[in-house]
């Protein structure tokens, strides 16, 4: 009952002896994931409270059989990991990283469109599948399992979706948080596909927030192809234009990309809109009731 | 991070672009020397601030002596230009651009930038230059030429001509325009810019085809690797308290409201922002304390956002993953120590340590209104200044 990663992911974590990459190792693992490997250059032989440390991915992923990365690497070198991974046949690469530049994005973006692997990310939180496997730096106590789909650009945001799902006593398939950047791996229209082509997400909260086109574009492909009920908030509604908020890629530019457009789109495509973010899980509920 | 349009032709002569000779100029006897040194009978002096519409604003102006370079210059200089980009505060000219003067036969527009759409470089073109290009691609979408180039492949040779051509480019024209374009990709790729916009590219009386006008942006997250770019930031044309969180690693955006608003996650501060106007108020500012923050920067995070004066209360929302509850509990105390906060502070917490934070704030002696919720959180802060709108 999940999208993409359950108890059966095997995951190698690159950058795993950095602060971060060891704190999210730990509580990834607590969670109940398998973190069976780590990845740092010129660190292979050695090990991490007994996760086994590799100087590439390639070896990591011949000895463990890893088959999903996560990578805390720093931005300055972050794509090359990524590009690591997706050369030695990793199926699944989770980028957590914040602040890669774009143009190492638009290369990795391409390179790996000639792959079989997926990107997650970067600039996210990761991914949950509540009671089986979490990968990423999200809380885990807050998930709940059960059949709700959760797509977001934002981290805290999710947290906020999902934890007032969980207090009115509704639990989530599995939560993807797919970036904050203007390029990312896995978007919003291939999130709500791999939603509404699993048997056990029943419904889809979807937040976006201003900047690019994406949301207008997810509203267009619901229309067409979703028949589970899909709620969605779009952060935003007061931003002003051509200022970047915090995210790369929150920014209205040319006129595009205001909450207002977005919003309006997902209206038209007959998607329930949370006007307040206060809202998400009560909104769902009514979806869920029918009565929204 | 923007620069000015006489840094953007420096870089972009640099690699190769054909832009017009001149030299920037901060005092009137500067600009009257650079007009000599230029050696010509005119030559066109450029307020420079960091906003177009200049020329409309009368901050362009065709001279024919270093005295009227001079007394122009004089004219812009430490005075307030005022363009339909600038907002009617306008912006201070600290330096003026003295330029060689191109005959004009032909605008056109050219700009380069990240299409997110297509992951990739695009070039805009089209024939009609000189004017607002948002409001062309509003009108006359079909004046507009768009080429997503492949980042593996490059600029191919005859993508660009595909753009000459299309711009109604002959001759002599078509070449001329293959290298300037291939200068600007190279430019926009190896000094990591979001967006290059030539505006106008014009074609001269004599043949020429040059970049009369440039505009560079840079993504930030690329400065790293351009210690040499970083260093042309203009700190006098972005607001001094985000200058100041930049320094803390902060993300903050000034805005026009009077709720102070500290979150932690760029999404969830839009949202923050977002419900205190959904409960009848205006939020003061966009800020983000980031994922890691640690007391020191929670506090700084405070004085800044105290620092505009139209705050009249604080909501500080958090959800802590990576942020621990006791942390920001504890920078928020020291902070409303330092500065021996008076107004309404509203505090919403939840996630990692909630209860040691809450505990702290508690036991602080600080007056903090405790929130429940988001919800409860939007209701007692414009309930706090006597904004809140029924829901």
């Amino acid at each position: 009952m999940s999208i993409l990663v359950n108890k059966n992911s095997r995951v190698l974590t690159q950058g795993i002896t950095g602060a971060t990459g060891q704190l999210h190792t730990r509580a990834c693992r607590e969670y109940g994931t398998q973190m069976v490997a780590g990845v740092v250059p010129g660190k292979g032989g050695t090990s991490f409270e007994g996760i086994p440390i590799f100087n590439t991915v390639e070896q990591a992923r011949r000895e463990t059989a890893a088959n999903v990365a996560v990578s805390y690497v720093p931005p300055a070198f972050a794509a090359d990991g990524i590009l690591e991974s997706a050369a030695a046949g990793i199926e699944l690469v989770i980028c957590i990283t914040e602040g890669i530049p774009v143009l190492d994005m638009v290369k990795v973006k391409h390179f790996l469109g000639e792959t079989k692997t997926r990107l997650i990310g970067p600039n996210c939180p990761g991914i949950i599948t509540p009671g089986e496997c979490k990968i990423g730096i999200m809380p885990g106590y807050i998930h709940k399992q059960g059949d709700i789909g959760v797509v977001s650009r934002s981290g805290t945001l999710t947290y906020e979706a999902v934890f007032q799902l969980t207090q009115l006593g509704i639990g989530q398939s599995s939560c993807i948080g797919i970036g904050g950047d203007p390029i990312v791996g896995t978007s919003h229209i291939d999130a709500l596909k791999l939603f509404n082509e699993d048997p056990k997400t029943r419904a889809i909260i979807m937040i976006g927030e201003i900047g690019g086109t994406a949301e207008e574009e997810a509203a267009a492909y619901i229309k067409q192809n979703v028949k589970k009920p899909v709620v969605a908030f779009i952060a935003g509604q007061t931003a002003p234009k051509g200022r970047r908020m915090g995210h790369a890629g929150a920014i209205i530019s040319g006129g595009r990309g205001t909450a207002a457009d977005k919003i309006a789109a997902l209206k038209a495509a007959g998607i329930t809109v949370a006007m307040s973010p206060a809202e998400l899980g009560t909104t769902m509920k009514s979806a869920l009731e029918g009565k929204a | 991070m923007n620069i000015h349009e006489f840094q953007a032709k420096q870089i972009l002569g640099r690699f190769g672009a054909p832009v017009p000779k001149g030299q920037p100029a901060s005092t009137p006897d500067e600009a009257a020397a650079a007009f000599r040194a230029l050696g010509l009978s005119k030559a066109v002096v450029k307020a420079q601030i960091h906003a177009g519409g200049r020329g409309k604003a009368g901050g362009v102006k065709l001279l024919s002596s270093a005295d009227e370079a001079r007394d122009f210059a004089a004219k812009l200089l430490g005075k307030q230009l005022v363009t339909h980009q600038t907002g009617p505060e306008g912006r201070v000219v600290r330096r003026v651009y003295v330029e060689e003067a191109s005959q004009v036969a032909r605008e056109l527009y050219l700009g380069l930038l990240v299409d997110r759409k297509s992951g990739s470089v695009s070039v805009i073109a089209s024939t009609e230059g000189g004017m607002d290009i948002e409001e062309v691609a509003a009108k006359t979408p079909d004046r507009i030429i768009t080429e997503a180039i492949n980042p593996l492949l490059g600029l191919s040779g005859f993508v660009a001509r595909k753009i000459a051509f299309a711009l109604g480019l002959k001759d002599k024209e078509v070449n001329q325009f293959v290298t300037l374009l291939t200068a600007l990709y190279r430019a926009f790729w190896e000094t990591d810019a979001s967006l290059i916009e030539i505006n106008p590219l014009v074609v001269t009386a004599d043949g020429r085809v040059i970049c009369l006008d440039a505009k560079m942006s840079f993504d930030d997250n690329g400065l790293f690797r351009h210690p040499d770019i970083r260093e042309m930031r203009d700190s006098n044309e972005e607001d001094p308290a985000e200058t100041e969180a930049a320094k803390f690693e902060l993300s903050y955006v000034h805005l026009d409201g009077n709720i102070g608003c500290m979150v932690n996650g760029a999404g969830l501060a839009m949202a923050t922002m977002d419900i205190v106007k959904y409960y009848g108020a205006e939020p003061a500012n966009f800020l983000d304390v980031g994922g890691g923050a640690n007391t020191e920067k929670v506090a700084a995070a405070f004085r800044i956002l105290l620092s505009d004066k139209r705050v009249k209360a604080v909501l500080i929302n958090i959800f802590g993953g990576i942020m621990r509850c006791d942390v920001l509990a504890q920078g928020v105390v020291e902070a409303a120590r330092q500065v021996n906060l008076s107004l309404p502070l509203v505090v919403r917490m939840e996630g990692t340590n909630v209860d040691q934070g809450k505990k702290i704030l508690a036991d602080s002696g600080i007056k903090v209104i405790a929130a429940a919720d988001l919800a409860d959180a939007a209701r007692r802060v414009t309930e706090a200044i006597g904004a809140r709108k029924a829901q």
